[in-house]
């Protein structure tokens, strides 16, 4: 706890004392930084964590600053309506460009951000009332409690508190459930969705965040300036704040502050120096923060603050929730032997290839199912079909007699279906236990506020006690907090059935969990698995190892050309003449 | 609005739309094979015109020596290489590749009257002096950083945007420049005026983007190009040398940069820092050819460029902002139609 409060104390601490000792133009420095610092902080959620990259923050500064320079000067209104009127219109336009950009893959949404960020900033220079390219001046002080905030001194407080009470609110969020759900964005959305988290509205949230924390900063530079006109919210300033952040670290919060005082630092000192050097000083810090910036990504690609903490010691793993958590509730588990899964006549088309060809399954209650076959027999083009990552061309599945064809990932999930995948999908930098909490997503409540606020410490110790045990069960309980990347391949695969099992399903899908396993490995894995069949948990695994499959397995399933080719008992199949002849040749 | 205007503002789109267009094309080239979006595409049309408007002034343009430095430091870097690998014999090879050309731009920009030379001599001193800076940018930026994911090479390349028009700046300065016009004459096609240089610069994109497309279609180098953007690692298993690709990729951009810098030097003011402008429309019309599409994408351009001289005429004021509200809607089609955001890396 103090190890994250500690520094937020000594900022504010600093921030009362820098006036005092500090000359005046080093304290409007420092104002500059903190309101850099708060766009970048939110830059820093969205891009550096989320991977969405904006050039367009600097329009959002812009909104905060406008809405409140028209509203007291023109209405003579009291500048904290013009904040709310600011932050309204904010969330307003974001999410309207969110649900509108959000969507866009890869490099389409950085682009879209420069085109909104354009338009809106030609919007501030043209629309009639907001004072042209001259912009709107005399704008009056902020009243608080009778306390005029006037000079920069005051100012630096007010910002500091803003900037620091922002960073306790990100931190608290990045160490919550919507945390982790926001650190699947930047590479594993597609797993994210299996585990029954909402990526879209997590990328919208985000989003927002990064948005309000832009236009509380144009409001206080507004109030600071007293004058506002188009130039500071630029497409030039939007890629000013991604060159902090990139300077800095993009990952990590204190990597804004960083990247924000350097950029404001070093900008200074070279229109102090250059002018010496070369009696002129205009447009040469552009090409200084260019070729730096290049520098960095080429050789420090997290930025100077990884580098910087590369240096001090390792920061201990957070201790795990020690008050008794209530444990999460349970889905009814239906009787042994209930069909839970079934597939009828599945076809699933690419083009002109046909990948499954009416294909039907049925996957009971306590029950495992292997499902093997030839390399290219399309149990993967299956295995998609079922957990809903493909949707089919005709056929239906059901699961407790519910039609989920054509339903989201998402959404099977949510109904008790999880999945580990083939090519193992981990955050590897996230520790263990928050990857298996990844798959207790679905089990918590809390929003985004509640995270914020760290109000929910009840139920994220509940998540957090349920992954651990989840953890425990299959025997990796020494790695709780080592990176999940870390690990042998084999062990990653056990951690992917650790966060399938966290979700409380009843169906498992397992996409070949053996392989790269040693064979102590393979036993601990089928006693596991023995373990969820007493449970009464459906198994469905696509696995090459026979001899796990044969020993393990209730029912067979062999696929061959996308179709089903046999299927029956472990013995049955081992003695049907097509499936010999499918693996071993026919006798000719 | 008569038919008079309306053709005059058809006339100036078409005009413009041809650049936006070739800034396009190099956009979706470079783009197609190294997934680097050049935000400094417009920066090499800047540089191209600046440098043409310099020269025919009689004065030494300053992208000799930026092309100076950039050899240098390309040079060096390549030397160390070869240092460290022990590979002595590589290099004078080396030092002949990158310092004879700059060497000879530089002796004939001090020993030569450059106001007296021909115009086509001062054109084709001007392509010889920005073309070039293709392979070096790459070199330097961007040969490091290859295998990273699209959206780090975008913040490079807005890094690189940015550092280039700090150093135009420095070479040109603050005031807007135009070079003499390659053809002056005004054909009559019944009562509308049409000039000649419009016509030119008109020509000269369709038959780039005829030659690209023939490239890249239908020719075994073109394919190979295309294979390196899809898949480094395999592109280099089956033998393309897939820094050379990049690199070829750059030259070419920064030769349709140059080009276009002459095209278009005549019919707008230009200054240091247009680029940017430019650049950007490109990229609207880039968008909507998918990043991938050179006809979609040269169609589009005509239309950006249509677009904005009638905005312009209509309501100026907004002409940015017709222009750039306009990619919203193209991008989120697009995205509909490719709906993956799979795990992008």
């Amino acid at each position: 706890m103090t190890r994250r409060l500690l520094p937020l104390f000594l900022l504010l601490l600093a921030a009362g004392l820098a006036p005092q000792v500090l000359p005046a133009f080093h304290v409007t420095l420092l104002n500059y930084i903190g309101l850099y610092s708060l766009v970048a902080l939110g830059l820093v959620l969205m891009t550096g964590i989320a991977g969405m990259t904006s050039f367009g923050q600097a329009a959002f500064v812009g909104i905060g600053a406008y809405a409140t320079a028209v509203l007291t000067t023109q209405y003579g209104l009291s500048p904290w309506l013009g904040l709310l009127a600011g932050l309204t219109i904010t969330l307003v336009i974001a999410t309207t460009l969110g649900l509108l950009t959000l969507r866009l893959a890869g490099h389409y949404l950085p682009i879209g951000t420069l085109a909104w960020g354009l338009a809106l900033f030609y919007l501030f220079g043209n629309l009639p009332g907001l004072g042209g390219f001259g912009g709107i001046q005399n704008l009056p002080d902020i009243r608080i409690l009778g306390w005029d905030i006037r000079n920069d001194a005051d100012f630096t407080l007010v910002i500091a508190v803003a900037l620091v009470v922002s960073i306790w609110l990100l931190d608290n969020l990045l160490h919550s459930r919507q945390g982790r759900a926001i650190r699947t964005l930047k590479e594993s959305a597609g797993m994210a969705e299996a585990m029954g988290i909402n990526t879209a509205r997590s990328r919208l949230q985000v989003f927002i965040i990064a948005a309000v924390l832009a236009s509380l900063s144009g409001w206080l530079y507004a109030h600071l300036q007293r004058v506002v006109n188009p130039t500071p919210f630029s497409v030039v300033m939007g890629i000013e704040y991604l060159f902090m952040i990139v300077l800095g670290g993009v990952a990590s919060l204190w990597g804004a502050l960083l990247g924000a005082a350097l950029l404001t630092l070093i900008k200074q000192v070279l229109q102090d120096v250059l002018p010496q050097v070369f009696g002129h000083s205009d447009n040469f810090e552009m090409i200084f923060f260019g070729v730096l910036v290049i520098l960095v990504l080429q050789y420090a690609r997290g930025g100077l603050l990884p580098v910087l903490r590369a240096c001090l010691p390792a920061p201990r793993p957070q201790p795990l929730p020690t008050a008794k958590a209530p444990a999460l509730p349970k889905r009814p588990v239906p009787p042994r032997g209930a069909p839970l899964l079934e597939a009828e006549g599945l076809v699933k088309r690419f083009g002109g290839l046909v990948a499954n060809k009416d294909m039907s399954l049925k996957v009971n209650g306590g029950e495992i199912t292997a499902l093997i076959g030839p390399n290219g027999a399309g149990k993967s083009t299956l295995f998609n079909l079922l957990s809903g990552v493909l949707a089919p061309n005709d056929g239906k599945i059901t699961f407790l007699g519910q039609r989920i064809d054509g339903l989201s990932p998402r959404a099977i999930a949510r109904l008790g279906v999880s999945r580990t995948f083939q090519h193992v999908r981990l955050l590897p930098e996230m520790s263990v236990l928050e990857n298996v909490a990844l798959g207790a997503h679905s089990r918590g409540k809390a929003g985004l506020l509640r995270s914020m606020l760290h109000l929910e410490r009840g139920e994220e110790a509940a998540l957090l006690t349920e992954a651990t045990r989840q953890i425990e069960r299959v025997g990796l309980a020494d790695y709780l907090h080592t990176p999940a990347g870390s690990l042998p391949l084999g062990q990653q695969r056990i951690v992917e059935i650790a966060r399938a099992l966290c979700s409380d399903p009843l169906l498992v899908l397992l996409d070949e969990p053996a392989a790269g396993l040693r064979y102590g490995e393979k036993q601990a894995l089928a006693q596991l698995l023995e373990q969820l069949r007493r449970e009464g948990l459906g198994v469905l695994l696509v696995e090459h190892d026979m001899e796990f499959v044969m020993a393990l397995s209730d029912h067979i399933v062999v696929m061959e050309f996308g179709q089903r080719l046999a299927s029956g008992t472990p013995l049955e199949i081992q003695e049907n003449p097509a499936v010999l002849a499918a693996y071993l040749g026919g006798i000719e | 609005m008569d038919t008079s205007i309306l053709a005059f503002l058809a006339q100036d789109g078409l005009t413009t739309g041809a650049i936006y267009a070739l800034v396009a094309l190099a956009l979706v080239l470079v783009f197609s094979v190294t997934r680097t979006i050049l935000v400094c595409q417009g920066d090499f049309v800047t540089y191209s015109a600046l440098t043409l408007a310099t020269l025919q002034l009689g004065l030494v343009p300053g992208t000799v020596w930026l092309l100076m430095g950039c050899s240098i430091a390309a040079c060096l870097l390549d030397c160390g290489c070869a240092l460290k690998h022990r590979h002595w014999r590589q290099i004078p090879g080396l030092l002949v590749r990158y310092l004879s050309l700059p060497l000879v731009l530089c002796g004939v920009a001090s020993y030569v009257d450059l106001a007296t030379l021909p115009a086509a001599l001062q054109i084709i001193m001007t392509l010889a002096i920005v073309t070039p800076l293709g392979p070096l940018l790459y070199r330097l930026v961007y040969q490091r950083v290859a295998e990273t994911s699209v959206l780090l090479l975008l913040i490079i390349s807005v890094a690189v945007h940015i550092a280039l028009v700090g150093i135009s700046l420095q070479m040109f300065g603050a005031e807007g420049v135009r070079t003499h016009a390659l053809a002056d004459t005004v054909l009559m096609l019944g009562d509308l005026p049409v000039g000649v240089q419009s016509l030119l610069v008109i020509a000269s994109a369709l038959v780039l983007i005829g030659l690209l497309y023939a490239f890249f279609g239908h020719t075994l180098y073109g394919k190979a190009l295309r294979a390196t953007a899809l898949n480094r690692n395999g592109a280099q298993l089956v033998g393309i040398p897939t820094q050379l690709a990049g690199k070829s990729a750059f030259g070419l951009a920064a030769f349709i940069g140059a080009v276009s810098g002459v095209l278009i030097g005549p019919l707008t003011t230009l200054y240091y820092d247009s680029g940017f402008l430019i650049s950007l429309k490109g990229f609207v019309a880039a968008i909507f050819g998918g990043l991938a599409s050179y006809p979609l994408a040269a169609v589009s351009a005509f239309l950006v460029g249509v677009l904005e001289s009638f905005a312009n005429y209509g309501a100026s004021a907004y002409k940015e902002v017709i222009v750039f509200t306009l990619v919203i809607p193209v991008l989120l089609w697009l995205s509909l139609k490719n709906p993956h955001i799979e795990e992008q890396h």
